[in-house]
């Protein structure tokens, strides 16, 4: 009797038991899934907010390019035709653009264009001279309000104070959508182009250049000195009180925050050697001396994964040490120290606080083509359309977002390709 | 300018290179000896001779080429009596006038002659500059060639400095320490000439002023730093409530049950959260998580601002997931078998192993792990930036608006930076806070670590 008693004790025990182990195995896996769960929602929240930033909206525009408007004539020199009044061309059209509009209107139905449209207009004229005296119907940027507001992003439901586009505009925009003279084309804008104050022709073509710039900086830098380093401290370096601070300091430096480089990078760099505010000269040098230790890491592992026999071997026939290291056992490591490098070239470009301390936060409309030229970097730019208040940029900082990710995911790729390329096993 | 000067010198080496080979042969031809070494060493020799004083030259005239004309055109500007003048401004009308005369067009007479001044300084500067370059080139290979004799011992002299370079190399990372610690105490100590370190550090009201107008004394603002302190740790315990329990399970569930196949995928993906930079994070923060937290503070009564501590600190929280998952693995992991096995000996089950043996085992370099992690939360900038807000507000409240250390440092010093108010400044103190409590937290991080990890081994 007492001895079925324990026996249930134990079998009901013995299940509590095993069901709290299974409880146990599900929070586990619980908080894996939701961490995962998280990813893809950051993902799909990107996705879905950015990919509208890929297409532009266009509208329609008839426009006559008569030469006494224009002040031109058919036989014009190309700099006359630079200078061709071709707002004076856009003007007439946008007053004609719908039959019998009153003053206060043609203001508004100014409001629908981009900024740019003198420019399309003019670069079409250029494009084709023999257009002069004709009247041609051409596609034109339209203005970010209209843009979003046909892309869905900014309601029409709200009050009329509280939307960027009153009523009459709205009327208007209705009637161009229901005579087909607005349609959806790929966004040529976003790649082409650099910063903008204006939605509509704001792209990351000025920054992409920007970060590329910034990284050769980085490479340049960040390459050689660390695998001299790593070289230094792998093979040469004795085992004493400098070498072991040395090491202390590599792997404390790894967990500065990256804000502090950047204050270095004002203080010293800016401050007292006085180089260019705003370059990638600069951005880049900060973030070189940031990503050092993270790649001096990289590049011992793959040093020390060269069996010492090689090495051995070449000094047994006669190498000195320098040329043991530097002809055998620094070859083998390059794939290795490769693949670290470019770890840590895609941390650095993602990294945004360094670079905003030194000034690569500043407006920059153009795109940059050396290291001495002030130019904004992609996740900067990204910060600055984040924090705009403008509607339109909100896309555009998802679908930079995008490119920044894509540039990422390839440096990763590379960096893959190369270990499973290159890599030996000893 | 200096791209061509690049090139100057790559041909100057280059022919060092051929002139140091030919010279040595014909040298030990002359002789009728035999070279100590092989003919590329005494070239390498020349080489490096030719190399280093250039490159002393191309940087030291990069870095100081700037300042020294600015400081010749503004010690010979003939002042009018009276007027003020910003030195910024003037140096930069007067670049502005220099590089683009149709600037010209209206400035004064003395910004015009100061311009002419500054663009001759830059022809002159320049010309020195090639001249400089070539004649130290030139200098450098004749020392050189001088000691080409056969009985030299060219590799050894290559050797040792090959180790000079690479010692060079090694010691980068301390001048970057050296300069970190230096440039904040140096700005700090100019923002505490200002402003009291007791104000500073436990003072509650943080108003730095700005001054407006030329002539006003900073000294107006409070500095007082503790509202930005009770931020930062707000937002950093939001987000190690996140991380903690997740990464920590996570790890568990990866190092413990999962499968080979199940980590294999899971790993990576886990990198790949890891890997995204932290703008992202901070875009995803405003975008998804600040409307929906709230939307949610609305939903039970708590009138919540469009930035909050929470949002911020959640978004941290799955940021550093990741990194507090990877660790804790590998702390996991290194705990011996012989200890799980002796736990299934005497009739445990995997739960209990866990929960009894593996993670008191575990503990120290979990506890690493956390501190790690913090010391990341607390020096972690866009997230906060995007997410948090920048008013310093003295809260426990994680629906309010937060400040951290990280987001006052940015706002000090976006626009015009001037160095002589304490507004700027005050991000070196800020900076220099931030750097010793990270340096701290990482220290006794990694001395646990190391300590558990000798342990075991």
């Amino acid at each position: 009797m007492n001895n079925s008693v324990a026996k249930e004790k134990i079998v009901s025990l013995r299940k509590k038991r095993s069901l709290e182990d299974m409880r146990f195995k599900y929070y586990g896996f619980t908080a894996m899934c939701l961490s995962l769960a998280v990813l893809v929602f950051l993902l799909y929240t990107i996705f879905s907010k950015g990919y509208t930033a890929f297409q532009k909206t266009i509208v329609l525009l008839e426009v006559d390019y008569n030469q006494e408007v224009l002040k031109l004539t058919p036989d014009s020199s190309d700099e006359e035709m630079e200078k061709g009044k071709f707002f004076r061309v856009k003007k007439q059209a946008i007053e004609n653009f719908f039959p019998d509009l009153s003053k206060s209107d043609i203001k508004l139905i100014k409001k629908l264009f981009s900024i740019n449209v003198d420019n399309e207009i003019k670069d079409y004229f250029l494009e084709n001279p023999e257009v002069i005296n004709t009247k041609q119907q051409i596609w034109v940027t339209a203005h970010s309000d209209v843009d979003q507001l046909l892309k869905g992003n900014s309601r029409r439901d709200v009050p009329e104070d509280r939307r960027k586009l009153n009523d009459i505009q709205l009327s208007y925009v209705d009637q161009l959508v229901e005579e087909n003279r607005v349609k959806q084309v790929f966004n040529n804008f976003f790649f082409t182009k650099a910063d903008s104050r204006h939605p509509e022709i704001a792209g990351v073509a000025g920054s992409f250049m920007g970060s590329l710039f910034t990284l050769f900086t980085v490479f340049i830098l960040s390459f050689p000195i660390a695998i001299g380093a790593s070289v230094y401290l792998e093979e040469f370096a004795p085992k004493n009180r400098i070498t072991e601070l040395i090491e202390v300091n590599i792997s404390n430096l790894a967990a500065v925050p990256s804000i502090v480089f950047g204050l270095l990078g004002l203080g010293v760099l800016l401050n007292v050697f006085g180089l260019p505010r705003s370059t990638p000269l600069v951005g880049g040098s900060v973030l070189a001396l940031m990503t050092l230790p993270t790649i001096i890491i990289a590049c011992r592992a793959s040093l020390k994964a060269v069996p010492p026999s090689i090495k051995e071997g070449a000094l047994a026939v006669g190498a000195t040490k320098t040329q043991a290291v530097f002809h055998h056992v620094v070859p083998l490591a390059l794939p290795g120290t490769l693949t670290g490098t470019i770890i840590g070239l895609a941390q650095a470009l993602g990294e945004t606080a360094p670079l905003i301390m030194i000034g690569m936060i500043a407006f920059i409309p153009n795109i940059p083509t050396g290291l001495t030229e002030p130019s904004a970097a992609l996740p900067v730019q990204i910060y600055l359309w984040v924090e705009s208040a403008e509607r339109g940029f909100q896309e555009k900082s998802a679908a930079a977002i995008m490119v920044i990710l894509i540039f990422l995911f390839m440096m990763n790729a590379i960096a893959v390709f190369l270990r499973n390329r290159f890599e030996r096993k000893w | 300018m200096f791209f061509w000067s690049l090139v100057l010198i790559a041909v100057g080496i280059f022919s060092s290179f051929i002139y140091g080979r030919s010279r040595i042969k014909l040298n030990s031809k002359k002789q009728g000896t035999k070279s100590k070494s092989l003919p590329n060493y005494y070239a390498q020799y020349v080489l490096m001779w030719c190399l280093f004083p250039a490159l002393i030259v191309y940087f030291s005239w990069a870095i100081f080429q700037e300042q020294i004309i600015q400081n010749i055109v503004i010690s010979n500007f003939e002042y009018i009596e009276g007027a003020v003048y910003n030195e910024g401004l003037l140096l930069a009308e007067i670049r502005n006038v220099a590089n683009n005369p149709s600037f010209a067009d209206g400035k004064s007479i003395e910004i015009i002659n100061a311009a002419s001044h500054y663009s001759s300084l830059r022809q002159i500067s320049q010309i020195s500059f090639y001249t400089s370059i070539i004649i130290i080139m030139l200098l450098g290979a004749l020392y050189a060639s001088q000691k080409l004799k056969p009985e030299f011992h060219a590799q050894h002299t290559i050797e040792k400095y090959i180790q000079y370079i690479l010692i060079f190399c090694s010691s980068v990372a301390i001048f970057t320490t050296i300069g970190i610690v230096f440039s904040l105490i140096f700005e700090s100590l100019r923002f505490f000439a200002e402003v009291s370190i007791f104000e500073f550090l436990f003072s509650t009201e943080w108003y730095p002023f700005i001054p407006i107008r030329e002539g006003q004394t900073a000294a107006e603002g409070s500095f007082g730093a503790v509202p930005i302190f009770a931020g930062t740790f707000l937002v950093m315990v939001v987000a190690m409530c996140v991380a903690a329990p997740l990464g920590l399970l996570t790890a568990i569930y990866l190092a413990e049950y999962a499968s080979q196949r199940v980590r294999k995928i899971v790993k990576p993906l886990l990198e790949i959260l890891a890997g995204i930079p932290t703008i992202v994070y901070g875009f995803f923060a405003f975008v998804s998580v600040a409307p929906f937290v709230k939307a949610f503070g609305q939903s039970i009564g708590i009138d919540a601002s469009p930035t909050s501590a929470l949002a911020a600190g959640m978004v941290m929280g799955v940021m550093i997931i990741p990194f507090i998952s990877s660790l804790s693995d590998d702390v996991i992991n290194s705990v011996p078998q012989s200890l799980r096995e002796g736990s299934f000996g005497i009739g445990a089950n995997k739960a209990e192993t866990i929960k009894k043996v593996i993670l008191p085992a575990a503990l120290p370099g979990i506890v690493g792990a956390f501190l790690l992690a913090i010391s990341r939360a607390i020096g972690e900038t866009m997230i906060v930036v995007v997410a948090a807000g920048t008013a310093p507000n003295l809260t426990g409240n994680p629906f309010e608006n937060v400040t951290t250390v990280t987001v006052q440092i940015v706002v000090a010093l976006i626009g015009d930076q001037e160095f002589d108010n304490p507004r700027t400044l005050s991000a070196f103190a800020l900076g220099l806070v931030l750097f010793v409590i990270t340096l701290f937290l990482n220290i006794i991080a990694l001395q646990i670590v190391k300590r558990y990890r000798e342990r075991y081994e």
